[in-house]
């Protein structure tokens, strides 16, 4: 695969319904099962209404890779992905805390970090978001707009921001 | 047994004890789940002594339930339910809720609570670690401050309790607002913002519990089904006749709150008194200026039907809520001669802030306007009020007076019905007349009298849940939106609205299979398994008690408003004819199989295998 065909998943988060049914395809691609606690992207909802979609942004310079001790995370040179070695990661955490976003997270019944792995280019929860047209998750080719650590941010601080959006100046200290 | 987690959790809330408990295989097969599960354990429970059981006092059970098709079908729901404050029956009550799949991931199928705290409790569920808590400090609040307590808390609570790397998605809850607590039987069991169990008046019944909450975190998957690439390409299909619809996800139900009055003559305006209107600035499009959200739902739903409405701006600014739906737009709006979107929407966000319900609670409000526009009700009856038609900031102060029990509020906080009979007393006067219900409830706002909206003659009198309009009696007893297919539904548990297309109600047996392993089929479904359901909640709703009875003579009937003409609009002169309520109300009878009384007969029962009903319903026919 060449590079132009690197992707992002771009979020807009005044556009997710709070359907999950993001969770349930990524559950079921990854999992086998319907299961929102190992989905790979989950939805907060700190505030009723202001759904927060949350998963990895794939940061250009990796932070958590570089952080990971036991390098159990790597990039995947076809999709740019981060990829998470089960027999490796020994779930200590570390790549949570060097997430600018908090992103990752341990499995609930396996001793492994969960992070995206953009469904090896084709995004299950893209396709699921695209389907029922709400286009609240999209994908990006990398070439064209570069993600940085932008949207590394975490449920909190994305709340902030759109419940101003969406409900007004006077709900910025909802939380 | 497949599609369930296997385990319901039974909360003595008296004694703190909590323990888990099972069903048969037979059972569940029988009663699948939700209200039908309900059904039974109310019956097996209380049965005996249901007359004598007062649904605020400790003896009630409350009951929150999921099925084997939560979480699968599209749009997951919880079913709430005990005896109902409302109707003395057992109603079926739905609201959608992650609540319903945080517990089955938990490991549960439902939650059963027994007796009542002395003290504000709620319950905390995290797996198979389940806690009562003190809620001493959250008492008192309002639903927005109280949600965001709860959330706050929990996530402390599972960082904290539950140390592992990575942040803690929120808790899932439902929870009551300051009506619940007050005992008003208009109360909701209330989840997110502007979801509600409203139906049945469950809010009351937490409050009578002093139950605030309950807050679950499940980490596990969803039951195991029996075939799930089966199960997930019937899903496939159900979200495909979905995704194409059209108006239900551009406007939810709220086109209809110019529409229904327009077009179809059946919305509730100025507490029934009509049911037309031509009010174009009601129109959907005067409420999209206050969308900021275009499509909102809970787990797995394709519809999306709600939208988030915030007032940005003006007098009424800050008030946030769904769109809101067609019923809050008839009932808080028209029925009390509001046609102002805004007003409408700031209502809404006010009975959604202190828990009521925006049916019961726009029917009383309706019916208080109607006694103050026919002198009945003064100004000094209610405080200084001066209860006129389209004053929203008269509307809004009696529904705090409502939820607070203040004053007149504290006579109207029980429901329409009972506060008629208060009310007849209080002035000598006949107001029952006025009230717009059906056994004790509040009737959704869908008339009859234009026949142009989708009840029938049959569909109000005959349905065990009394007023409400997600539960109507139909013919043919397999119809579209007969109350046999709602049963299935309710006890599945899942939403009606991703149900409407005839494609996908028949794909339903498919699922049902594929997830559980049963084959049942429609004939088992409306001749045998609906059946049993649907008696039983009937024979509960007769024998009632203790401080309102039903005699199917007088009470399977359409409220004395709805025999009165409409003044108005296209249907002007149309009235219900006494004889077609009586021939739909027979032919019911003969098909469901009740009696000439509209009792289960003796044979249908003993068919079914309830001989223990027939036994009950024997006192019954002997008193007729």
């Amino acid at each position: 695969m060449s590079e132009t065909e690197h992707i992002w998943i771009a979020r807009d988060y005044s556009k997710c319904s709070g359907c999950r049914r993001c969770e349930i395809v990524c559950s079921l691609s990854h999992e086998g099962k319907i299961w929102p606690e190992a989905s790979r992207v989950r939805v907060f909802m700190l505030v009723p209404g202001i759904e927060i979609p949350h998963l990895c942004v794939q940061c250009d310079d990796y932070p958590c890779v570089d952080a990971c001790p036991v390098e159990a995370l790597s990039v995947s040179k076809e999709t740019e992905a981060v990829i998470v070695d089960k027999e490796k990661c020994t779930a200590c955490g570390i790549c949570v805390e060097a997430c600018p976003g908090k992103i990752p997270y341990i499995h609930p019944t396996e001793n492994y970090a969960v992070i995206c792995d953009l469904c090896g280019g084709k995004p299950k929860c893209v396709e699921a978001c695209a389907e029922g047209g709400w286009y609240a998750l999209e994908t990006i080719k990398r070439e064209d707009t570069r993600t940085f650590r932008l949207y590394a941010k975490t449920p909190e601080e994305i709340t902030r921001n759109v419940i101003v959006k969406l409900y007004g100046e006077e709900w910025k200290e909802a939380l | 047994m497949r599609g369930y987690a296997g385990k319901f959790l039974e909360v003595d809330l008296s004694t703190g004890n909590i323990k888990e408990i099972r069903f048969s295989d037979e059972i569940l097969r029988q009663y699948i789940g939700g209200r039908g599960l309900a059904v039974k354990i109310l019956w097996d429970r209380l049965g005996g002594k249901w007359e004598e059981i007062d649904p605020l006092e400790s003896e009630n059970i409350l009951l929150m339930l999921t099925g084997p098709l939560t979480g699968y079908a599209p749009g997951a729901r919880l079913c709430v339910s005990g005896k109902s404050p409302q109707s003395n029956g057992v109603i079926g009550s739905t609201l959608a809720t992650e609540l319903a799949i945080d517990l089955r991931c938990a490991g549960y199928d439902g939650i059963i609570f027994t007796g009542e705290s002395e003290k504000p409790v709620y319950l905390f569920i995290k797996d198979s670690d389940v806690e009562i808590k003190d809620a001493s400090h959250i008492w008192g609040k309002d639903c927005k401050e109280t949600l965001k307590i709860l959330v706050k808390e929990g996530r402390e609570e599972l960082e904290s309790r539950y140390r592992r790397p990575g942040l803690w998605k929120d808790p899932s809850a439902v929870y009551i607002g300051p009506a619940g607590e007050n005992k008003s039987r208009l109360a909701i069991v209330a989840a997110k913002w502007a979801h509600a169990a409203g139906y049945g008046g469950y809010g009351a019944v937490m409050g009578s519990k002093k139950l605030k909450a309950v807050v679950a975190k499940g980490t596990g998957p969803l039951p195991d089904v029996e075939d799930l690439e089966r199960t997930m390409k019937i899903v496939d299909e159900m979200l495909k006749i979905n995704f194409k619809r059209t108006v239900f996800r551009r406007w939810g139900t709220g086109y209809a709150g110019y529409d229904v009055g327009a077009n179809l003559s059946s919305e509730p305006v100025r507490n029934w008194q009509e049911e037309w209107h031509d009010e174009k600035s009601f129109g959907v499009d005067q409420f999209e200026r206050m969308w900021v959200k275009p499509y909102w739902g809970d787990f797995g739903c394709p519809t999306t039907c709600l939208k988030v409405a915030v007032i940005k701006s003006g007098p009424l600014k800050g008030a946030i809520t769904d769109n809101p739906d067609y019923e809050n737009q008839a009932y808080l709006g028209p029925n009390l001669g509001i046609f102002t979107p805004e007003e409408n929407v700031y209502l809404t966000a006010l009975i959604d802030d202190l828990g009521l319900c925006g049916i019961q609670t726009g029917n009383v409000l309706g019916f208080a306007g109607e006694l103050y526009q026919r002198g009945i009700l003064t100004k000094e009856d209610l405080d200084g009020l001066e209860l006129k038609w389209g004053d929203v900031e008269a509307f809004a102060s009696l529904t705090r007076m409502i939820a607070e029990r203040r004053g007149i509020g504290n006579i109207l906080a029980e429901g329409t019905y009972r506060a008629a009979l208060k009310i007849s007393e209080l002035k000598g006067v006949d107001v029952l007349k006025y009230a717009v219900v059906a056994k004790g409830i509040g009737i959704g706002a869908h008339g009859i009298r234009s026949e142009e909206d989708y009840p029938g003659y049959e569909s109000y009198p005959c349905s065990v849940q009394g007023g409400d309009h997600t539960s109507i009696a139909r013919l043919p007893l397999d119809h579209g939106n007969s109350e046999l297919r709602t049963i299935l539904y309710d006890s599945g548990v899942f939403c009606w609205f991703n149900f409407f297309d005839e494609k996908a109600q028949d794909l339903l047996w498919d699922l049902l299979e594929a997830v559980t392993g049963w084959k049942i089929t429609p004939e088992d479904w409306f001749g045998t398994t609906a059946r049993r359901i649907i008696h039983i909640q009937r024979a509960l709703l007769l024998l009632g008690g203790p401080d309102a009875k039903w005699t199917p003579k007088t009470d399977d009937d359409v409220p004395p408003r709805w025999y009165e003409p409409l003044g108005q609009g296209p249907y002007k002169g149309k009235a219900v004819d006494p004889e077609k309520i009586k021939e739909a109300r027979s032919e019911y009878y003969e098909a469901i199989g009740w009696d000439e009384n509209g009792i289960p007969k003796s044979e249908e029962l003993r068919r079914l295998g309830l001989e223990d009903v027939d036994k009950r319903m024997e006192e019954l026919r002997k008193n007729t």
